[in-house]
């Protein structure tokens, strides 16, 4: 009976057990380590609370009758907790009253399983709880890793909902110069390499410097600063993170010229104003993102830098909002394709040799 | 000896828990029991309804386990009630309810060895 219960088990979990019942516990003990799981027992709920505190759990099997702290308590405790809200709990009782298990599932116990345990009832139960939060730790691994902490953090806060908010703010668009012909000339796996490592650094350099990556085509990415949380100072931001840029790529190129390997070049458009930034797509897929005559700028600015030969390019409202430690090189009025009025363009960065 | 002890329950718990760990908890049983005991006294003489109830819950609680079905039902009787205003009562009761654990006791001793 053990080895099959041991060999039908996928994975095994970190559980604790609280009960103030020696018998009880020792079984319940029994049981789980059966099943295959690592196991600490507790005997009340103030010490089931600070060993929750202390090390990680995936599920808790909590009694109610217990000196201390009772179930109820304990129930009430974690759901005020910010860090143990989403710990699945699993009440074991023998108190009776469908009362008592209403009271526990309203504190937000996910099941009820009354004492004596049923031991393929406890499995069932057991495994069921522990697949929904497999699933709800990848949900939370899969926005964590594609939304930026921000924007996890904005959709934990308000929820999810489709539709924008107009805020003011800073857009930057970057790419790699002559990106395509590199790709002709070199290996699928080289360019793989080189974009992992290319993201790797302007990431660390605009997340450092407080703004998003919300797009990420090819060579091409962009980034909000100011959105989808407020940022005091964001045009700075975006000149600090894109000067950063720069320097990264320089030392990213002294690292290929060390094997062999072609140095590369980027283009940052930077550019200051109103935008409309939310959620856009479906109910099934959608991406944080801004859109607006700023964003548009930002990237005709970054399409630019080629014709001006210079790494980075602000447009006026941007500029405005440097402080005195940054002095842009003035590069007069721009008529862009699609704007009936001229822009003015300000360049940062190093100034070419010869023009090209 | 059928209702001393529910043999089918007692049966399963051998089956999924291994007999040679019910042994153990068996006397594990009998070792916190005389425990339970003094707690359910000790609370009936201060009157002190939630030890009391407390008590007397973990007394069913494992009996139910081992399926000891008579002492199940007077801890849980008295676990359902409470106090009671008269102690005396109470006190009658909780003799009665020692008995009912001898018999367990000794009952359950003879099936774990098997």
């Amino acid at each position: 009976m053990a080895e099959t219960q041991t060999s039908t088990f996928s994975q095994p979990a970190r559980l604790l057990v609280a009960d103030d019942n020696k018998v009880n516990r020792l079984l319940l003990a029994r049981s789980l380590e059966l099943q295959g799981h690592h196991v600490t027992l507790v005997e009340n709920g103030r010490l089931a609370l600070d060993r929750l505190a202390s090390e990680p759990f995936d599920l808790l099997l909590l009694d109610i009758e217990m000196p201390e702290l009772d179930g109820f308590e304990v129930l009430a405790r974690l759901k005020a907790d910010r860090a143990l809200r989403d710990l699945p709990v699993i009440v074991t009782s023998s108190v009776e009253g469908v009362a008592n298990v209403v009271r526990c599932i309203e504190l937000g116990a996910e099941d009820y399983l009354p004492k004596p345990l049923n031991a393929v009832l406890l499995k069932a139960r057991l495994q069921a709880c522990l697949e929904k939060k497999r699933l709800r730790d990848q949900q939370k691994e899969l926005v964590r890793r594609f939304a930026t902490a921000e924007v996890a953090q904005d959709l934990q806060q308000s929820g999810f909902t489709l539709g924008g908010k107009r805020v003011q703010g800073t857009v930057m668009f970057s790419d790699i110069r002559g990106f395509t012909s590199m790709v002709e000339r070199q290996s699928p796996e080289e360019t793989i390499e080189l974009l992992n490592t290319y993201y790797t650094l302007m990431f660390e350099a605009i997340t450092g410097a407080g703004g998003v990556v919300n797009q990420m085509v090819g060579d091409g990415l962009m980034a909000i600063f100011g959105a989808p949380l407020p940022l005091p100072g964001h045009s700075a931001a975006a000149a600090r993170a894109a000067l950063e840029m720069l320097d990264l790529v320089t030392l990213y190129n002294a690292e290929r010229a060390l094997e062999d390997k072609m140095p590369i070049a980027i283009g940052i458009g930077i550019a200051t104003g109103e935008m409309v930034a939310g959620y856009t797509g479906t109910q099934q897929r959608a991406t944080y993102t801004c859109i607006g005559d700023t964003v548009n700028l930002a990237a005709r600015l970054e399409a630019h830098t080629k014709v001006m030969g210079r790494a980075i390019l602000l447009d006026g409202a941007a500029r405005a909002g440097l402080g005195p430690d940054l002095s842009p090189d003035n590069m007069g009025p721009v008529v862009f394709k699609g704007k009936r009025e001229a822009t003015a363009v300000w360049a940062l960065g190093p100034v070419p040799a010869a023009a090209g | 000896m059928n209702d001393v002890i529910d043999e089918a329950v007692f049966t399963e718990l051998q089956d999924t828990a291994g007999a040679e760990f019910v042994l153990e908890l068996v006397g594990t049983f009998l070792e916190e029991a005389p425990g339970l005991m003094a707690e359910l006294r000790a609370a009936r003489d201060a009157a002190h309804a939630d030890n009391f109830r407390r008590a007397a819950h973990s007394l069913k609680s494992n009996s139910q386990t081992f399926g000891a079905l008579r002492l199940a039902a007077a801890a849980r009787a008295l676990e359902l009630a409470g106090l009671h205003p008269d102690p005396a009562t109470d006190r009658q009761a909780i003799v009665a309810l020692q008995a009912a654990l001898d018999e367990a006791a000794a009952a359950l001793q003879e099936l774990a060895r098997g």
